[in-house]
């Protein structure tokens, strides 16, 4: 077994561990906790499609995990205040079933980045991180001056959403069902790097010329890619809203985009296992540090300058070496 | 005899420099030309318009019959136009075989495979195994592009075009920085592709030109002097003169 497999198996035995462990001990706070972590993750596991494999800097994922957001909260508010959500030329209503709810995210974050990236994807390297900014400015300020879903004041769920067959105000079953996503989605990352689209994403990322040259199409790659991962991003963002049974414009935020980066080099940029590290990373000192000092961010801010200066491959790289 | 792929009077400026200038020319089924001019002459500027990376302000491209100059890099390389660049073009951070696999996937025209792993798809592993094969690099497969020596790069630059099975190959100087033993190896591996498919090649390496070619066309300052066999082209007294020197 090489390191980064010994380590990625660690990580897998961490996220069964912790929580079982905090089921033992009764700290039900520390499975919330790896609850967010996880769902960080997740969030993570779809930018480093776009980022670690297709070479796309996107400073907009927030976008995408508002999305998702959104979704959970203006479905769950409808179907908790029982009004529908549009009644003409059809009904639609609102529900509570997670189901429901992440499939319209993942389809509208989906959308999203497909759009997005149709717009964006005609250029790249700054103006492309400045386009999905841009992006997501517009979609944060679209959302605080839009009163019907509560405004900058965000959404409140008093209840949890259910999933059928499971007590999801259950801490430790609402992060089994988190945990079952990310481990899902990271098979499925696993699969994509070695599959066709992967290694054509991959070269086209490094040489689009060559890409070309061989008859294949680079932005068309990228936008597959940015769909994907922006659906992942999304779910990631419902089940997030979910955790907190709360939606705001915070999520659409650029400081959201950045952190969801940050999961993203601090864990190692384009490691299956590299959002999971850095997601999980993030949480822990945020936890620890943040009762010490409210400047723990400057320590975040001293562990990414020495990532990025000293250790390409983020944590997942300083422990199990260079990809082979 | 028809032509493969024909440029006709294209023309290219970059402000003030005429960097193609009035160009024609032909590649016919069954032959190598060999495009051979100074440095700076336009020889890679006429192939970034022969495949489309480039877009001419005034002339025709034509492949197989069809009037190829709007279409795109990828549309000209799925008809079957196959290149190598002069600065290698691979993809470093990957092995040897998965750029050989990358061509072989072109050819196949479907990436659009999320699950399947391209290691178990016999397919396109036999494909590009059989390019690597063909060019001596198969005992490197597992190589990191990156580990590669110069020359290596070079054939492997030339496998990839392999993988494409097509209809004509245009190299530009396949032999640079191959040393004497590697040319003569790539001489005679491109003798024998002639059958396959013609090449257009642009190469400084006069050796190899004049062995290979059935056919030279001399390029200086955008423009084509002469075009003719390898002995017309070494007594044309112009060429000597622009070019060859007392070398030929
Ligand atoms: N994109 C560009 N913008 C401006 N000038 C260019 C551009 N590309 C090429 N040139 C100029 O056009 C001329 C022809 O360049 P080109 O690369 O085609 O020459 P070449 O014959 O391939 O030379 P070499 O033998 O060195 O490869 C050169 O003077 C070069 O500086
Ligand atoms: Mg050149």
């Amino acid at each position: 077994m090489t390191r980064e497999r010994l380590l990625n198996a660690a990580l897998v035995l961490a996220l069964f561990a912790v929580p079982a462990w905090a089921l033992w001990a009764d700290e039900p706070f520390t499975i919330t906790l790896a609850t967010r972590a996880v769902i960080f993750a997740l969030a993570a596991v779809g930018l480093n499609i776009a980022l670690g494999l297709g070479g796309l800097v996107s400073l907009g994922h927030a976008v995408f995990f508002g999305i998702g957001g959104y979704a959970m909260g203006i479905l769950a508010s409808h179907a908790q205040n029982y009004t529908p959500i549009m009644e003409a030329p059809f009904l639609i209503e609102g529900t509570k079933s997670m189901p429901i709810i992440w499939l319209v995210a993942v389809l509208a974050s989906g959308l999203a980045a497909w759009l997005i990236g149709l717009l964006s994807l005609r250029t790249s390297g700054v103006y492309f991180i400045m386009i999905t900014l841009a992006f997501g400015q517009m979609a944060y300020f679209f959302a605080t001056s839009w009163p019907t879903y509560g405004g900058e004041d965000g959404l409140s769920i008093y209840v949890r959403n259910g999933f059928p067959g499971l007590n999801t105000l259950v801490p430790i079953q609402f992060y089994g069902i988190c945990l079952a996503w990310l481990l899902l989605v990271l098979a499925l990352n696993r699969a994509l790097m070695r599959s066709r689209f992967g290694l054509a994403l991959n070269a086209a990322r490094q040489v689009p010329d060559r890409v070309r040259a061989v008859g294949l199409d680079p932005p068309r790659l990228q936008l597959v890619a940015l769909v994907l991962s922006g659906a992942i991003t999304g779910l990631a963002g419902a089940l997030f809203a979910d955790l907190n049974r709360f939606v705001s414009p915070t999520m659409l935020s650029w400081q959201m985009s950045g952190e969801i980066m940050v999961f993203v080099i601090i864990g190692g940029v384009a490691r299956l296992f590299g959002p999971v590290a850095g997601a999980g990373f993030y949480v822990l000192i945020e936890h620890w540090l943040g009762g010490v000092s409210e400047y723990w961010q400057i320590f975040l801010g001293l562990v990414l300058l020495l990532v990025v200066l000293f250790g390409k491959g983020g944590l997942v790289g300083m422990i199990a070496g260079a990809r082979k | 005899m028809t032509a493969v792929l024909a440029a006709t009077d294209l023309r290219k400026s970059f402000g003030a420099l005429k960097a193609t200038d009035g160009v024609s020319l032909t590649l016919r089924e069954g032959e190598i030309h060999a495009i051979i001019g100074p440095n700076g002459a336009g020889k890679s500027t006429l192939i970034a318009q022969l495949c489309g990376s480039l877009a001419p302000d005034a002339g025709t491209v034509s492949f197989l019959g069809c009037n190829v100059t709007a279409q795109p890099v990828a549309a000209r390389a799925r008809m079957g136009l196959a290149r190598t660049f002069q600065t290698s073009a691979l993809a470093m951070e990957d092995t040897v075989l998965q750029n050989a696999l990358l061509g072989a996937l072109g050819a196949s025209g479907k990436p659009w495979h999320f699950f399947a792993p391209v290691a178990r798809d016999r397919g396109l592993k036999g494909r590009a195994e059989a390019a690597l094969d063909a060019v001596g690099l198969a005992d490197l497969r597992d190589v990191r592009t990156a580990d590669l020596s110069h020359g290596q790069r070079r054939q492997l630059e030339v496998a990839v075009a392999l993988t494409l099975e097509p209809k004509a190959f245009v190299m530009d100087e396949p032999m640079a920085g191959l040393g004497q033993e590697g040319s003569a190896q790539l001489t005679s591996f491109l003798a024998d592709l002639k059958r396959t498919a013609p090449i257009l090649l642009v190469e400084h390496d006069m050796d190899a030109v004049f062995a290979l070619a059935d056919r030279i066309s001399v390029l200086v300052y955008g423009r084509i002097i002469a075009t003719g066999t390898v002995d017309e082209i070494r007594r044309d007294a112009a060429v000597r003169e622009a070019y060859l020197g007392d070398e030929a």
